[in-house]
């Protein structure tokens, strides 16, 4: 509110939140850094200065691998990060409908935020979108942020410009605001530089000035939102009423030695695993599908098994019931049991695709199903043997077709066996018997 | 320590004119020592009240009642408060406590204690204006913290007193609301910024009050008023609550007709605070138990007590009369067994423009948030900035506005480096320079302004004398060091002469050393009254225990 006589004073949790963040993102962390006021006057500013990090942020100088979406050609990344730094959120303005009014929320205005800046190193929109879904798993995975752009826990501005090819000079740059999802940066940015583009092409690159666009959802494209004549004077000094933020490498270490396996590392572990590019970017860019995975895989499961079967039915299923891979019934533990018993020829594949629904709704064990249901396999040649001989004798007319020439009846009586068996005969074993018998060699 | 046990007697300081003061001092009856150590009562107002209130000689009520007529009657000369408390609620407070007296049940050591309170601290149940145009009517949601541990103690605030507004000025004549005038010289200034604070303790309006003190702002009217004035260090009192001026130089002190009152309130609000990222977590020694009485002080009990005179402070520019009562003061010192020597701070000087760009810059940073939008007056107008310019253009008087312009400038990309931050280091060196000279010294002594009061409007519409008057106190905010004022003498002007102060500075947290030096000096200083003509002259009972 910025009340007379309200001090300010430093909540510790961003300092960790700043380093293990620091540390993800590949920076050099400042031992000894310091806040400082940047002063301007807005309605969302209660005291008239947001307290900020200027000259001496606390993290400097790292970097983001990561990896494109295939559907957008795939390919590895490596965006510089300039800095990370601790500022305090600015209060929420609400905008009445038609303009006559706006309504200044001050909830949020002194909660801590971290304000992370890349490089100039992308150069398409959908690289720009990927660094920033990358940072949205980073942070998910270190536990600091649910990185949420629609609750605005994820905020993101971008700065466009363009140069003819050979200038190592950068172009002018233009702010653009108001992207509130990764498609928007991405749709926005290719946008801006084709409008950029276009001006150039036809003389009017000194139209391109440094301002601020807003991003129309609606209109896909940009629009001026205000020129900004020169750089503002913030008048920065260092923050009295806060001391200095001084960090121990004792304390530094702690934090390093905590950090979980971070996005980067689990999909070249992913690679190592033999696993597909498209196999490796759906299963570690999900921090709960790849905790899933490495519990499955840690219960024993086949790793290719293992991913095809989170991949293709579990994933249709999530996409079906609108579930997140937290909500399943199933355990990793049972679906690594599952994978097992096909594998051994307990149950069938089709048996086990069966319980697999009824696994990922209600939950329970594979052990108990195939117990409760009588799944297991007929693996035994005789026992398979007598239901053909059932079969054929109770559909003879078939046969005779069958030996008149239209094979394809074959499918019919396997159809029939496996109904007999109420789907627990083996299908390999089925067909190699009842080849035989219909051909009359048993 | 003991020497006789006789019951005790209410020493009145009065009625006595002129120059001269009873020596005779009361021990306290050994059934009921209320401190540690032996103390005589008339040392300190706050344990002659504790004493009176427990062995119920006095009540809290009838107290309250004498101080709220005096208040009433010296009150239309000097203008101390810009806002009384209802005078039914303060009785009301004193007749609890005499209830909780009554009923044996113990009450705090502050209890029946009138406080008055600067109106740049907040008060939750008052309105807390800063002085300004810009705040009238504020009433805060919270109490500062060390309102809040007077309260807790006991204590009774009486109001809110004049100031300065926002605490830029040497006089309260920047208040936006009156001007409060020096209780010993009605056409003159009881300096400032906490003008209103010393005057009502000198007016004995009250028993201590509180003050704050960016560039002098509590030593220089303790000078002037003839109070006593404590200047704690940096970071030893919690700013939560006291209305930013200069964020890295603003601290709250005490006022009181004592060095033992000033201690005693000082020991009450220190500590650290965390609401308040700047305060210290330093332990608080009990500054009161440096106490000791007069007449069981040994002859020289300052003996070997290293004291260092700045040299800068008693050259040219400073008055004669001032000059002559601080080496009186000297003297004084030096009889009660101190080691005497002049001192000499090079960028002694240096202060004075450093302590005006660091304070005007952090100052118009500090403002920023009296825009009219979310409290106080707000101008009516259509358009954003309009409302900013209008609120503020007609919120904030000339000085606070002179002082925001320059500080903005200081700021300004391309002069940050000439001025704000050649500021800071002139203030490194003034500190290196004031630690060096309080490593070969206990402590330094110099005027607290370079004169005594001077007359209402002789300074108005000259910014940079009244500015020229900080020299003697600014260098010691920029240090961050602890500083006493307590008075010491006269000069000539007014009804029987106007009053000066000594300025004691002390290294970092020792105010422990401070005031058992005043404390001594006070005790041990004959031939002065320094109670203001005025307040004999309202008539009424003795105003002191």
């Amino acid at each position: 509110m910025g009340l007379p006589g309200a001090l300010p004073v430093l909540n510790s949790k961003v300092i960790e939140f700043a380093v293990k963040l620091g540390l993800a993102l590949n920076c050099k962390l400042s031992l000894n850094s310091k806040f400082d006021r940047k002063q301007y006057f807005y309605p969302d500013l209660p005291k008239g200065y947001q307290i900020s990090q200027f000259d001496i942020p606390i993290a400097t100088g790292g970097y983001v691998d990561l990896d494109l979406p295939l559907e957008f050609g795939g390919g590895h990344r490596k965006f510089g990060i300039t800095r990370v730094h601790i500022e305090e959120d600015a209060g929420k303005l609400l905008h009445s409908g038609n303009g006559d009014y706006s309504q200044v929320d001050l909830n949020r205005a002194g909660v801590p935020l971290l304000e992370i800046v890349s490089e100039p190193d992308m150069r398409t929109g959908i690289e720009a979108a990927e660094y920033a879904a990358e940072l949205q798993r980073v942070v998910r995975y270190l536990g600091i942020s649910n990185g949420n752009m629609q609750e605005g826990s994820l905020r993101c501005d971008v700065n466009v410009s363009i140069r003819p090819v050979g200038q190592s000079e950068f172009g002018t740059k233009v702010e653009i605001k108001n992207l509130n999802s990764f498609s928007s940066i991405n749709r926005a940015i290719d946008f801006e530089i084709s409008r950029q583009a276009l001006l150039h092409s036809q003389g009017q690159s000194d139209q391109i000035v440094q301002e601020t666009r807003l991003w129309e959802e609606g209109a896909q494209k940009t629009v001026t939102m205000r020129k900004k004549e020169g750089l503002s004077d913030y008048r920065y000094f260092p923050e009295p009423d806060l001391p200095e933020v001084i960090l121990t490498p004792e304390y530094v270490d702690s934090i390093s030695n905590s950090l979980p396996e971070l996005p980067e590392a689990k999909r070249r572990r992913y690679e190592k695993m033999g696993l597909s590019m498209q196999d490796v970017l759906f299963l570690a860019n999900d921090m709960n599908v790849a905790e899933y995975f490495d519990a499955t895989l840690s219960s024993g499961a086949d790793i290719k098994l293992a991913a095809n079967w989170i991949m293709g039915d579990i994933a249709a299923y999530m996409k079906n019931e609108k579930l997140s891979i937290n909500d399943i019934k199933l355990t990793p533990q049972e679906l690594a049991e599952l994978i097992a018993s096909i594998k051994s020829g307990t149950i069938s594949g089709k048996i086990g695709k069966e319980i697999l629904s009824e696994l990922l709704a209600k939950g329970g064990t594979v052990k108990g199903l195939i117990e409760e249901k009588d799944l297991i396999q007929i693996a035994d040649p005789v026992e398979i043997g007598k239901m053909i001989d059932k079969v054929i004798s109770e559909n003879p007319k078939q046969l005779e077709q069958y030996r008149g020439g239209k094979t394809k009846l074959q499918g019919f009586f396997a159809g029939q066996v496996m109904k007999l068996s109420k789907g627990k005969a083996n299908p390999g074993l089925l067909n190699k018997i009842l080849l035989e018998k219909l051909n009359g060699q048993s | 320590m003991l020497s006789t046990i006789q019951p005790p007697r209410y020493l009145s300081r009065f009625p006595l004119r002129g120059r001269t003061k009873s020596r005779s001092f009361h021990i306290l009856s050994s059934a009921q020592p209320v401190t540690k150590t032996c103390f005589a009562a008339d040392q300190s107002q706050i344990l002659s009240i504790r004493d009176s209130l427990l062995n119920r000689h006095l009540s809290a009520v009838e107290l309250t009642h004498s101080y709220l007529d005096r208040l009433k009657q010296t009150e239309p000369h000097i203008n101390c408060f810009l806002h009384v408390s209802d005078p039914d609620k303060v009785l009301k407070q004193a007749q609890d406590i005499d209830d909780k007296i009554k009923r044996n049940e113990e009450v705090g050591p502050l209890a029946g204690v009138l406080v008055a309170i600067k109106d740049n601290i907040c008060t939750a149940d008052m309105p807390s204006t800063g002085g300004s145009y810009i705040l009238e009517g504020y009433r805060p949601p919270f109490d500062a913290t060390a309102v809040k541990r007077l309260k807790d103690l006991g204590a009774i605030v009486v109001g809110k007193t004049n100031l300065d507004e926002f605490g830029m000025g040497s006089t309260t004549e920047a208040s936006a609301f009156k001007v409060t005038a020096n209780p010993w010289d009605l056409s003159r200034v009881p300096g400032g910024s906490s003008g209103g604070s010393a005057a009502s303790v000198s007016a004995r309006q009250c028993v201590v009050s509180l003050g704050s003190d960016t560039g002098g702002s509590v030593r220089q009217p303790a000078s002037f008023c003839g109070v006593v004035g404590l200047k704690p260090t940096y970071g030893r009192v919690s700013r939560f609550g006291l209305m930013a001026y200069a964020s890295s130089l603003d601290v709250i002190g005490c006022f009181g007709s004592s060095v033992a009152d000033t201690g005693i309130l000082l020991h009450a609000i220190s500590g650290h605070d965390s609401l308040d990222a700047t305060s210290s977590k330093r332990e608080v020694p009990d500054f009161t138990s440096q106490f000791t009485y007069a007449s069981s002080l040994k002859s020289r009990p300052l003996e070997g007590l290293r004291v260092g005179l700045i040299r800068e402070t008693v050259d040219a520019g400073v008055d004669s009369g001032v000059k002559s009562a601080i080496e009186g003061a000297a003297a004084h010192l030096e009889q009660l067994g101190c080691v005497l020597k002049e001192v000499s701070l090079l960028s002694f000087s240096l202060g004075l423009p450093a302590y005006y760009i660091l304070a005007s810059s952090e100052s118009s940073s500090n403002l920023s948030r009296y825009d009219g939008v979310r409290y106080g007056n707000q101008a009516s107008s259509d358009e954003l900035n309009a409302l900013y310019e209008e609120s503020r253009a007609k919120g904030f008087g000339s000085e606070v506005k002179m002082r925001i312009l320059m500080g903005t400038y200081a700021l300004s990309a391309g002069y940050y480096d000439a001025y704000y931050k050649r500021a800071q280091q002139v203030r490194t060196i003034i500190r290196k320079s004031f630690k060096a000279a309080l490593d070969e010294n206990d402590i330094l002594i110099s005027p607290a302004a370079p004169s005594a009061a001077y007359k209402i409007g002789e300074k108005k519409n000259d910014p940079l004398a009244m500015y020229a008057g900080d020299i003697m106190t600014v260098n010691v905010n920029l240090a961050g060091l602890p500083a006493l004022v307590l008075p010491c003498g006269f000069v000539e002007g007014g009804a029987v002469g106007l009053p000066v102060g000594l300025q004691i500075i002390g290294a970092a947290f020792d105010e422990e050393k401070l005031v058992k030096v005043g404390h001594i000096f006070e005790q041990t200083l004959e031939g002065y009254n320094f109670v203001p003509p005025l307040v004999t002259d309202v008539g009424g009972a003795s105003p002191e225990l």
